[in-house]
C-alpha cells in the first residue's frame, strides 16, 4: 500500500492547510492517546503529569508533529529521510511499533475534529496511508 | 459482563440521542468503503463503487448505512447485555455474510471519525474513550458467534 502521486499531492495540500496548527494537533492527539489507550502511558512514567493538555504532553505533542511535518517534506523517500528517527525509536525509545497505529488513529480523530469539512474521505485515506508509511519508516531499524 | 460507569452510560446515550442517524450511518459506511477499499468485497451487488464520489452518492450504500446504525442503536438500548442482543446478528455476519471480523474495527474507526467531526470539541478524550469502549464491546459481541 505505497503512496501514489495523488496520495502525496493530497497529503501535501492538506498539510499546507493545517500545519500552522501542528502543535495543537500534536498536543490533542497525544492527550487522547494517553486517555483512550492507557497502556501507552507506560512510555511516559518519567512525566509528572500525564493529563490532557499538561505541560509535558503539550511539549511532546509539538515534538511529534514536528516529526510528521519533516516526514511530509521527505514524503518521496521516507525510509532514508527518517533514518535517524527510526534509530532513535528502535534503539533508544524502543516503542512497540503497534503504538504507531494507535497514535496515527488519534491524529486522524483530531484532524476530523479540527477540520471537519477539509478532512474528506479522500483526504482521510491519503493521510491514513501516509501515517502508515511513516510508521513503516520508523520501524525500519527495529530488527 | 461489561461494567459501565455512569459517565460512560450517559455519554453513549447522549451521543446517540444527538446524532442524525440518517447522516452518520451513511457517512461512516461510505467512508469505510473509501478509506479501506477492500471492504467493498461484501457489497458486490451495490452497483457503482468505482470512486469516492460514486460511493458517497450510492443510494444502496446510504440505505445500508442506516441499517448498520439501527443495529448500533439496539446495542445502545441494551448496553448491559450487548452480547445476547447481538447473538443472531453475529451468527448472520459469520454464517451468511462471511464478513472477516477484522473489518468490524475498520468500520468502528470510521464511525469514531465521523462522530468526532460532528461533535467537534465536545468529543473530548473522555468522551472518545467511552465511545471507543462501546464500539469495542459491539465488535466483541459481533465476533462472539464466529467459529
Amino acid at each position: 500500500m505505497s503512496l501514489s502521486a495523488k496520495d502525496k499531492e493530497t497529503v501535501k495540500t492538506f498539510w499546507a492547510k493545517v500545519s500552522s496548527n501542528g502543535e495543537a494537533i500534536g498536543a490533542d492527539a497525544l492527550s487522547r492517546m494517553l486517555v483512550v489507550y492507557p497502556q501507552t502511558k507506560t512510555y511516559f512514567s518519567h512525566w509528572q503529569d500525564l493529563s490532557p493538555g499538561s505541560a509535558p504532553v503539550v511539549k511532546h505533542g509539538a515534538t511529534v508533529m514536528a516529526g510528521v511535518a519533516d516526514a511530509v517534506a521527505k514524503i518521496d523517500n521516507l525510509t532514508s529521510g527518517l533514518l535517524s528517527l527510526s534509530e532513535l525509536h528502535a534503539f533508544t525509545l524502543r516503542v512497540d511499533p503497534s503504538n504507531f497505529k494507535i497514535l496515527s488513529h488519534n491524529i486522524l480523530v483530531v484532524l476530523s475534529i479540527m477540520f471537519p469539512t477539509d478532512f474528506t474521505p479522500e483526504v482521510h485515506v491519503a493521510m491514513d496511508k501516509f501515517l502508515a508509511a511513516v510508521a513503516r519508516a520508523l520501524s525500519e531499524k527495529y530488527r | 459482563m461489561v461494567q459501565w460507569t455512569d459517565f460512560e452510560r450517559a455519554t453513549i446515550q447522549d451521543i446517540f440521542s444527538k446524532i442524525d442517524s440518517a447522516v452518520v450511518g451513511p457517512a461512516a459506511l461510505s467512508r469505510c468503503l473509501i478509506v479501506y477499499p477492500w471492504t467493498q468485497r461484501y457489497f458486490g451487488s451495490f452497483g457503482n463503487l468505482y470512486n469516492a464520489a460514486a460511493i458517497t452518492s450510492n443510494p444502496k450504500v446510504a440505505a445500508h448505512g442506516k441499517v448498520v446504525l439501527a443495529g448500533l442503536e439496539r446495542a445502545v438500548k441494551n448496553m448491559d447485555d450487548i452480547k445476547t442482543t447481538y447473538k443472531d446478528l453475529s451468527a448472520l455476519h459469520s454464517e451468511k455474510l462471511h464478513v472477516d471480523p477484522d473489518n468490524f474495527n475498520l468500520l468502528a474507526d470510521c464511525l469514531t471519525i465521523v462522530i468526532a467531526s460532528q461533535m467537534g470539541q465536545a468529543f473530548t478524550p473522555d468522551v472518545q474513550a467511552a465511545f471507543q469502549k462501546f464500539l469495542a464491546v459491539v465488535v466483541a459481541s459481533l465476533r462472539k458467534q464466529y467459529h
